[in-house]
Formats: C-alpha cells, structure tokens, sequence
C-alpha cells in the first residue's frame, strides 16, 4: 500500500523547513523500502504549526506538525504514538471555526492536479458562467455584494460593468499580486496553494467584460507563487480553461508578469504603468483604468482575493455569498493574522468578528506573552489600534469609522515592547523610500515626515503640530493611497499612544 | 568576465525571445538581469533601440526598480525584511546584528565580494518573521544565531 503524505511547497512552510522534511520523507521511504506519495500542497494557513505533514488515513488526514527532519521516521509507524501528532486537520479548532468559500481547496489539493480541482468543486463557476450572458454574469458578481479585496473596496460589479459596456477593440484583466503590504500573504497562499482557482475567476472577469487577455502582475519577492502559477497556466491551457474556454467559442489566455520591487506598483495606475514597461508612476485618475488601462484600452484591475472569489459566487450563486458578513461588507475575508502573535496564520470568516476576537481568541495574544500595545491593520498604510478600539468589528465601513482601513486584512501584533514614535517614523521612512515621485505632498511629504518625527523625539514640542498638518496635506493632497494613506500610521500612532510621543520630550 | 560583444550577442537573443511581447521592457531586463547578475550598461542602448525607446528611458525604467542592478552583487545576498510584521518580533535588532558582524551597511558589498546585504520590504513570511531571503532561499523564524549560521556559510 502507498503512503501518501502531504507536505507544503507554500512559502512560508519552506522557509521553515518543508523542503528538508521532503527529502527526508523520500529518504525514509527509500531505506524502508516503502512506496510513498508525496504531494506538495498549499498551507492550511496553520503557520505557527508550518512545515504541516499530513498523512492520508482512514479516518480522514491526520496532521502532524511542526515537524522537523528527525520527525519522519515516525510517520512510518504508529501515528497515534507521533509525538507531533494533532489529530485529523479538518477537525482542529483553527479549520473548524474557519468558513472557507476562497481557500476552500487551499492546503486541500495538489494545486497543478486539474483532476484533483474538479473533484473539489472546481470549474463549477466556469462552467456555470458560459451558459450566461456577459451582463447576466456582471449582474452575478454585482448582487454577490463583492468588493475589492486589495484594501479599496470597490464594488467589483460596478468596475465590470464599466469595463463590459466599454467600447475598445481590445480589453484587458489584470490582476493585481503587488501584494506589498506587511501582514498579508493570502495572495500567495492563494496563488501558492490553489492557483486554477485564479485562473478560472480571471477567465470568467474575461467572458464577463469581453477580454480576450488577462495579466498576473506578481511581485517578484514571490519566487514560489510566480512558478507555481506558471506551471498552473500550462495545466489550465491543456484543461481547456484558457484557450477556447470550456469549448465554448470564447477567448481568454493570460499571462504571468513580475514586478521589480517597487512597492507602489500595488497601486493600480502605477502597476498598468509597470506593465506597459514603463516607470512604476501613478496616473492620474481619471482617466478609470476601467475606461483607458493597460495600453490605453479598458481594463479590469482587481486583486487577487477578489477574482478568486468569483468561481464560488458563480458555483454557489450570489445570494449564498451575500449570505456572509455584515453591513455593506458582504462574504468572507481571509485574516492574515501576524507579528508578534502566538497562533498566527490565514483565517477566512465572514466580516464582523470583533477586533479583539480575532487577536486574543483566534490570534491567543502575543507570541512573547506579553500584553498587547497596537495592531497595525491593513499594512503599512492602515492604523495602528489599541485595545481600548478592540470591539470595532471588521467591516470596511466599520474601520473606516475609526479612522482606519482594514486594506487587504492584514494585521500586525506588536506587545508592549512597540515603539510606537519609532513606527511612527518607519511609516514615513518606508513612503519616502517607495515614493514614485510624482506628487508633491508624498514626495517631499515623506521626508519631511521623518524630519519632523525625529524633532518629535528630540523634544521639540513645536514639531507635534507640523506633524498633524503635514499628515493632512498628504492625505487630502497626496494623488494616491501611499503618500495618502501614510497618515493613517503616523496619526493613529500619535493619536492612540501619546505617551511614546511624550516620554521623549520628558528624557531630554 | 564576458567580453562586450558576445555580451550584446546575448542581449540580441533575449530581444528576440521577446518580440512582439506587450510591455515587455520588464521582463527583457528581468532576463538579462539573470543572465549577467546586473544590467550593463552597454545593454541599455541595445534594449532602447529593439524597443524604440530612448536610452535615456530605457535607463529611467531600471533605475525606478530596486531590484535592478547596475552592478553584479556579491558572490551571495542576503536580503533581511525591514517590515511591520517582522519589525514587531525584533528584527530591527537582527539587522544591527547582521550590520553589525558583516561590518556592511545596506546595500553594500564586503570587501571580498562575499556578501551583499539589502533590505527587503516583505516576504509575505508575515506569520513567521523575522524572515529572510539567503540567495533565492527563504528562512523564517530567523535569530541571532540562525543568522551568525548563515553568515558563516557566505564565503
């Protein structure tokens, strides 16, 4: 009987070790003479847990983790008696609390088995979606409620529309992995993990909006998700998702681009820049990219969480999404839950849990034990919260209402030990070093910010003021969300834990 | 060190290898950036003439990019994230560590030509920083004598 063993290529997984465990498991198997099936799948989003093993049994797939290369001579004894063995994975708290609709094959499949999609539930979107019409499918995606997962939330109905009734004799999909923002890895993981489901979201945003091509512009910090997702579009062009889709008569291939490591060109003017080969500058809006985008023709921009969304909105239909969430944010949303933090990882539920749910109940607190200070929400360009703002449920709107932004669904835990001026300063060091340069207030903004900053922390309690009216000339000034969202960190910082402001003006 | 003409002869090839691609400047210098570990300057004029751009744009596009490289790096590179998330489990005091015992601040390169040190900005390794990127190799978890490991190592 063949042993078949799980073990993550993901990213985060690999650079704990999975590729050692790897070659030990073939080695293992090598001298007990042992037939061994070894898939490298996605992260079940269990990184504190990563490298993940799993062994496929009677009773389901047990997992066992973290392991180490020592770890695997047990594998191929009694399970029961490993000492890193937690039972069956579908059955520990951090899968069972979870309500997967985007990552419900990820860590599940072998990501380039097209058999191994469709057995789980894949193409069911597609397929659905070419017996419509392409208003019928822009209707799908509007009523699902879906909004831009990369940080915008933009209703992704309303930008397909624009771009389906656009007249242009070529149009485009593009989607947007830049993903830049510290505390997010859900596009990896989805693009690591189970890449056909991109592929066939991109190809249904095609038929929808009448594109015929569609870009992957993937940041190049992402070595194993620009291969994986190469290999996909092979696997998916042999399935018959690209190509002529499904046989039926329509046109979408796409192709993987990778970035340069300019952070900005998560922005999506800049990446449609980057694409055409040009400089990582933003544009002026408008023109929408959804009106004149990549090479000047209507082009559909959305993230990768968003078009992944879709084939289970077209599989389960609309009114199932909708079904999640609260408010106006409608669905689920992956948590990428980071930091200093004791269980972190990727937890897809639908909107609304609490701040503090998620840090204290999902997250446990700090990996150091000690207390909570801040978490950063949304990356580098979301706000700082404390904990007395731990009951704001994630909601766009209901961040937004805090002064802050749940971006892309990352948060950062920092404990007690946070220097929060000392963040404070990197938000503005960080904007300076990544400026495209294009407008002012972001440009020279972002220096002067660290200047201030530093005055700040020298004593010079003149400096405070500046701070704040600088901080409002970027955000209302600034012509896109880095230089003007910037802000968002250095206010909630200031604003939230004064005392790590004025503690220095007291040391001087 | 590969002479100038067989350089450009190679810069021809990877023109073609592109031909008729949209907005392909990215990927051109991403390839020749492969091939020579840097992009030459002699390159430049070369790519801005397949593409009917002027050097100047050519050269304003590779200088936008980090990643791009006017000159080779050292023998092995090792990039440390400077980001939130890794920041908020101590690698700020990781990188002064790293500074500290290559005797290098970032982007410079050891007198030897062993070791560039660079900063990074995320992994998406968010959940077990502080993290780090060892020629191509990913390491999480990183501490101070993972670190000293590795440094060893780069010879």
């Amino acid at each position: 009987m063949t042993l078949k063993i799980y073990l993550p290529l993901d990213s985060a997984a690999v650079a704990l070790g999975a590729d050692e465990v790897a070659a030990a498991v073939l080695a293992e198997a090598k001298a007990r003479g042992v037939a061994v099936e070894l898939i490298r799948n996605g992260s079940r989003g269990m990184v504190w847990l990563e490298p993940l093993a799993e062994v496929v049994t009677q009773a389901g797939r047990m997992a066992f983790g973290p392991m180490e290369p020592s770890d695997v001579a047990g594998l191929f004894g009694d399970l029961a008696k490993h000492p890193k063995a937690l039972g069956l994975t579908e059955e520990l708290p951090w899968m069972k609390g979870q309500t997967r609709l985007t990552f419900a094959r990820v860590g599940v499949v072998d990501p380039l088995s097209l058999a191994d999609y469709v057995a789980h539930g894949g193409l069911e979107g597609l397929k659905r979606a070419v017996t419509m019409t392409a208003p019928e499918m822009v209707a799908e995606v509007t009523n699902s409620g879906l909004r831009g997962r990369g940080g915008a939330g933009f209703p992704t109905g309303i930008k397909w529309k624009t771009v389906s009734e656009a007249k242009g004799d070529r149009k485009y999909i593009v989607c947007n992995a830049d993903e830049g923002d510290s505390a997010t890895f859900a596009d990896r993981m989805l693009m690591e993990g189970d890449p056909l489901t991109l592929i066939e979201g991109m190809a249904i945003a095609g038929l929808a909006c009448g594109a015929e091509k569609g870009f992957v512009y993937i940041r190049s910090e992402y070595p194993v998700a620009i291969a994986v997702m190469q290999a996909a579009l092979d696997v998916a062009r042999a399935g018959g998702i690209l190509g002529d889709v499904l046989g039926s008569g329509r046109h979408f291939d796409m192709e993987v681009r990778v970035g340069a490591g300019a952070y900005v060109c998560g922005e999506e003017t800049s990446l449609l820049n980057s694409l055409e080969g040009k400089r990582g500058i933003v544009r002026a809006k408008p023109p929408l990219p959804a009106l004149e985008g990549f090479m000047g023709k209507p082009t559909v921009v959305n993230n990768v969480i968003s078009l992944a969304s879709v084939p289970v909105i077209f599989a389960k239909g609309a009114e199932f999404y909708k079904g999640f969430g609260l408010g106006r944010s409608r669905g689920t949303i992956p948590l990428q839950i980071a930091g200093n933090v004791k269980f972190g990882g990727l937890y897809e539920v639908a909107f609304g849990l609490s701040l503090g749910d998620i840090v204290d109940k999902i997250g446990g607190g700090t990996l150091t034990g000690r207390p909570v200070k801040a978490v950063q929400v949304g990356g580098p360009l979301g706000a700082y919260f404390p904990r007395s703002l731990f009951d704001t449920p994630f909601g766009y709107e209901e961040f937004a209402g805090k002064e802050g932004l749940i971006g892309h669904a990352g948060l950062t835990v920092f404990d007690d030990s946070a220097d929060m001026l000392g963040m404070a300063r990197f938000a503005m060091e960080f904007c300076a070093i990544e400026s495209c340069g294009k407008c002012t207030p972001c440009r020279i903004g972002a220096v002067r910010g660290v200047e201030t900053v530093d005055r700040i922390a020298r004593g010079d309690a003149e400096a405070k003021p500046l701070l704040i009216d600088l901080c409002q000339t970027m955000k209302s000034g600034s012509l896109c969300a880095l230089g003007g969202f910037t802000p968002y960190p250095v206010m909630s910082a200031l604003t939230h834990f004064p005392d790590d402001f004025a503690a220095k003006e007291a040391a001087e | 060190m590969l002479d100038s003409a067989s350089m450009i002869a190679r810069v021809e090839e990877i023109l073609d290898a592109h031909k008729g691609m949209e907005g392909a400047l990215l990927p051109i210098l991403h390839a020749v950036q492969a091939e020579f570990g840097h992009v030459p300057e002699a390159a430049l004029p070369v790519i801005a003439e397949a593409l009917v751009i002027t050097k100047a744009e050519a050269a304003g596009v590779m200088s936008f990019y980090h990643d791009f490289r006017e000159k080779p790096a050292g023998r092995h590179v090792l990039k440390l994230c400077r980001a939130e998330s890794c920041k908020s489990v101590g690698a700020d005091a990781l990188a002064d560590h790293a500074r500290g015992k290559l005797g290098l601040d970032w982007h410079e390169t050891s007198k030897d030509g062993a070791v560039t040190l660079e900063p990074i900005f995320c992994l998406g390794l968010c959940a077990c920083g502080p993290a780090a990127l060892v020629d191509g190799k990913l390491v999480g978890r990183l501490d101070a004598a993972k670190l000293d490991a590795i440094i060893g190592g780069l010879k």
